[in-house]
């Protein structure tokens, strides 16, 4: 039997990168929230560098909900479905932002005009053919300030490209035009990024600091970067990497009006018959608890924020909550992260220490800053060199072809390779399609009982030709640089990724997009949806920033507009 | 066209290596009489460890199990003229210790796959693992590696693909678990250790940090990690009165 709760006027559901920030502009409105978050509370000593729990067996992710809820994949619909042995997110207050990258970049212009702009530059024929891409209801303009507030609120260090237009050769000439530098300068460069940095200019290029939620120098009580080299999958043992858990939620908390409950694993979003929501289900410890709120957040990840809205039917939503129109799960898309270069360099490059979002960033080949009338795609590639080595996977590196993969020959490669590779990190424009797109798996069920997430898709023409151009591209920035060979690793496939976007697009059309322009559902006006799930274009670059300044701007429109949002 | 290297790294083995130099049949042929001197000793001992490493008590491995183990680590990557390999960084103890804990779950594939493994050495080489020179321990794995090796469960491939990635595990990863034992794995590759601040000068080009020889567990500013068990799971998943368990790192009381 399930224990009824007292009511509040917002629950959220997951307190990570998105759910963990709406819930500040909300309760310094007054409003109270209820924050349930599937994970708990970690801290900075439960991230000890070491590479055998945290990248090796996966520590936390591992023993975690949503590895219980690994979406299956398959590239079309009559072709067999997998499944991946882990998920790619954890669950934790603070969600992923625990042990993720940190690299926090807006969009660029382009990527909120992708029809217009391509109609406009090329003609309307120059939009892939099954793509279902539209334009943004809003330009990067709209979103500016609320990237400028969660780039002091959290604190994100970066070299500013164009402050109101004035463009500045240190940072990003592409980059939209931005109110004021940001508060912290970029993260320390090192000899190999250097060396990495001139050859771009040799090039021709614009290289630059990529922006980061990490800590360059002391913000906020909190210590500056530590350089250490186990941030990738390890979480920040001085709190220098700027999460939620650290900034917005315990400001949220000083309020008085936030109440967070930690190991709650929500299992509906339940609606009237009028086809307003009233509040969610959760269950913990094995009992089921009902809030009731007056608005309900729903600020899990993209495949869960699907996944739990085609689970919560009702009569008001036989095909499940805000589905009336068919488009829950729809225009799905990630980033072809797979599609790298590694290198291998005839020195050693000393990139034992750092972090990934310690690098160099090339915006040249990215969306459309260069012209695309001599090709046949849009978009492009944001090229990335960083570093970031740890030696489980050192030792594991490829021997481009020159020798076995054991033995004495093997050892005595890697004694002298180790630390003479790097693999860039290259983000592509991937566009939503027609037949690209999420629902509920037939047959693979959590230990609830539930239908895990089945994502339906596979990168297109477009997205391949553009991982190509940044292959190339990149191939040709190592060789600068001096390296001796390189290998161009495979686009990989578009299953489970911690760069999911779509299910729940924004966009003024309720044909065609779940939720409106302030993040709120076309069909139930008190739900309202958070995270990359309501991007309508991937961009070139790392979602978490465009996540939270979009829930930014949902919780302040929530926190104004309170009376016509829960009439 | 990209001008990858991708098509000459994808499924390079052993064999085809030694078959592009020439060698692969002749090492498959040879007699059991070695050519070069330091192949005449026995398997694992080089001229730079005259005395083997002390072995600790075996925890989940059989005694068979565990000698074919150490054979074997010590060939993946060997103690030779580069100096000490896996079997100096207690590669198998880290292994046999893993098979309680976090590699619970490949204990079977261990036990079939020494099965099978000795039946292999056996029937196509005369004797055990353990027994063979160090060129036959090496061609027996060189068909482990291969696929080739029959009376496997699926491909000998996966048994060889799973022991030298949990080798390399035990090897290179922190001593805190079993392995890497004197941080012999980390010096091997020039790794200079664990630094919780580390300098602008220790990321410049040509700058060679001391290494610290410290394992992360060698301060207390951080939770241990299970070493020995698995972590707990999630029992909070469970839709029935199960009782409260472990909470995951570090409880902290609710902001409420």
């Amino acid at each position: 039997m399930a224990t009824r709760l007292k009511e509040t006027d917002v629950v959220v559901v997951g307190l990570g990168a998105a759910g963990g920030v709406a819930v500040l502009p909300l309760t310094q409105a007054g409003v109270d929230v209820v924050g349930l978050e599937a994970g708990t509370w970690l801290t900075k000593k439960d991230f000890a560098p070491d590479e055998l729990r945290n990248n090796v067996r996966d520590w936390p992710m591992a023993v975690q909900k949503a590895q219980q809820e690994v979406p299956t994949h398959r590239v079309n619909a009559k072709a067999n479905t997998t499944r991946a042995g882990s998920h790619p997110m954890m669950n934790a207050v603070g969600g992923t932002t625990l042990h993720y990258w940190a690299q926090s970049w807006r969009l660029n212009p382009w990527d909120f005009k992708v029809v217009s702009e391509t109609t406009k530059k090329y003609g309307a024929s120059r939009i892939p053919k099954g793509s279902t891409v539209e334009d943004w209801p809003f330009g990067l303009e709209e979103l500016e300030q609320y990237y400028d507030k969660v780039e002091y609120e959290l604190g994100v260090s970066g070299q500013a490209g164009n402050i109101k237009g004035t463009i500045d050769s240190k940072g990003n000439i592409f980059e939209g035009a931005r109110n004021r530098a940001y508060p912290m300068p970029p993260l320390r460069s090192t000899g190999f990024i250097d060396l990495m940095t001139s050859a771009a200019r040799g090039l021709g290029w614009h290289p630059f600091p990529g922006p980061a939620a990490i800590n360059s120098r002391t913000y906020q009580g909190r210590s500056a970067c530590m350089y250490h080299g186990f941030c990738n999958k390890g979480g920040c043992h001085v709190d220098a990497k700027n999460g939620p858990h650290l900034t917005t939620i315990p400001r949220a908390q000083e309020t008085g009006r936030l109440k967070v409950v930690t190991r709650a694993h929500v299992t509906s979003i339940d609606a009237d018959a009028n086809g307003r929501v009233t509040g969610v289900t959760y269950v913990t410890d094995g009992q089921e608890f009902i809030q009731p709120a007056k608005v309900v957040l729903l600020a899990s990840y993209t495949y869960e924020n699907s996944r739990i809205l085609l689970l919560s039917k009702s009569k008001a939503f036989p095909n499940g909550l805000s589905n009336n129109h068919g488009q829950v799960g729809r225009h799905y898309m990630s980033h072809a992260q797979g599609g790298s270069v590694t290198a291998l360099f005839p020195f050693n490059i000393n990139a034992w220490y750092g972090l990934p979002a310690q690098g160099v960033a090339v915006d040249n080949f990215a969306d459309d800053n260069f012209d695309h009338g001599a090709h046949d795609y849009i978009g492009g590639g944001n090229l990335w060199v960083m570093s970031d080595r740890r030696p489980i996977s050192a030792a594991g590196m490829g021997t481009f072809g020159r020798t076995p993969s054991w033995g004495s020959e093997w050892k005595a490669f890697v004694m002298k390779n180790a630390d003479r590779t790097n693999t860039s990190y290259l983000q592509k424009t991937t566009l939503p399609y027609e037949d690209n797109f999420l629902d509920l798996d037939p047959a693979v069920k959590d230990p609830l009982g539930f239908p895990v997430c089945r994502i339906t898709a596979d990168y297109k023409d477009n997205e391949r030709r553009v991982s190509a151009l940044a292959q190339e591209r990149m191939t040709e920035w190592y060789k600068a640089a001096g390296a001796i060979a390189t290998q161009a690793n495979p686009i990989g496939t578009m299953g489970p990724t911690t760069h999911a976007y779509g299910g729940t697009r924004m966009g003024r059309n309720p044909e065609t997009n779940v939720v409106n322009e302030w993040g709120f559902s076309h069909e139930v006006p008190n739900l309202g949806v958070l995270g990359a799930a309501v991007m309508g274009t991937s961009g070139a670059r790392n979602p978490t920033l465009t996540a939270q300044a979009l829930a930014w701007r949902t919780a302040e429109y929530l926190a104004k507009n309170w009376r016509a949002v829960t009439l | 066209m990209l001008r990858s290297m991708a098509d000459e790294t994808k499924g390079v083995s052993r064999r085809d290596l030694l078959k592009r130099a020439g060698l692969a049949g002749a090492a498959l042929t040879m007699p059991v009489t070695p050519v070069l001197p330091e192949q005449a000793r026995p398997a694992g001992v080089s001229p730079q460890s005259p005395a083997p490493p002390r072995r600790e008590p075996i925890e989940n491995l059989t005694a068979a199990e565990a000698d074919t183990l150490e054979a074997i680590c010590a060939r993946i990557i060997p103690s030779d003229a580069n100096g000490p390999g896996a079997r100096e960084a207690r590669a198998a103890h880290y292994i046999d210790r893993a098979l309680g804990g976090a590699l619970r779950e490949s204990r079977e594939a261990y036990r079939a796959g020494f099965d099978a493994f000795d039946r292999y050495c056996k029937s196509s080489r005369g004797a055990a693992f353990v027994e063979l020179s160090a060129r036959d321990q090496d061609s027996v794995l060189m068909d482990v590696e291969s696929g080739s090796a029959t009376g496997f469960t699926g491909s000998s491939a996966a048994f060889f693909n799973m022991v030298r990635t949990h080798t390399l595990q035990g090897t290179f990863g922190d001593p805190y678990y079993g392995g890497n034992a004197n941080f012999v794995g980390w010096d091997l590759i020039g790794f200079p250790g664990i630094r919780l601040n580390v300098t602008s000068e220790d990321q410049r080009l040509g700058s060679k940090p001391t290494p610290t020889h410290k394992s992360a567990y060698d301060t207390e500013m951080f939770t241990k990690a299970q070493a020995m068990k698995s972590e707990p799971s999630v029992p909070w998943l469970a839709l029935e009165k199960s009782a409260p368990s472990a909470t995951l790192g570090k409880p902290v009381a609710n902001g409420d």
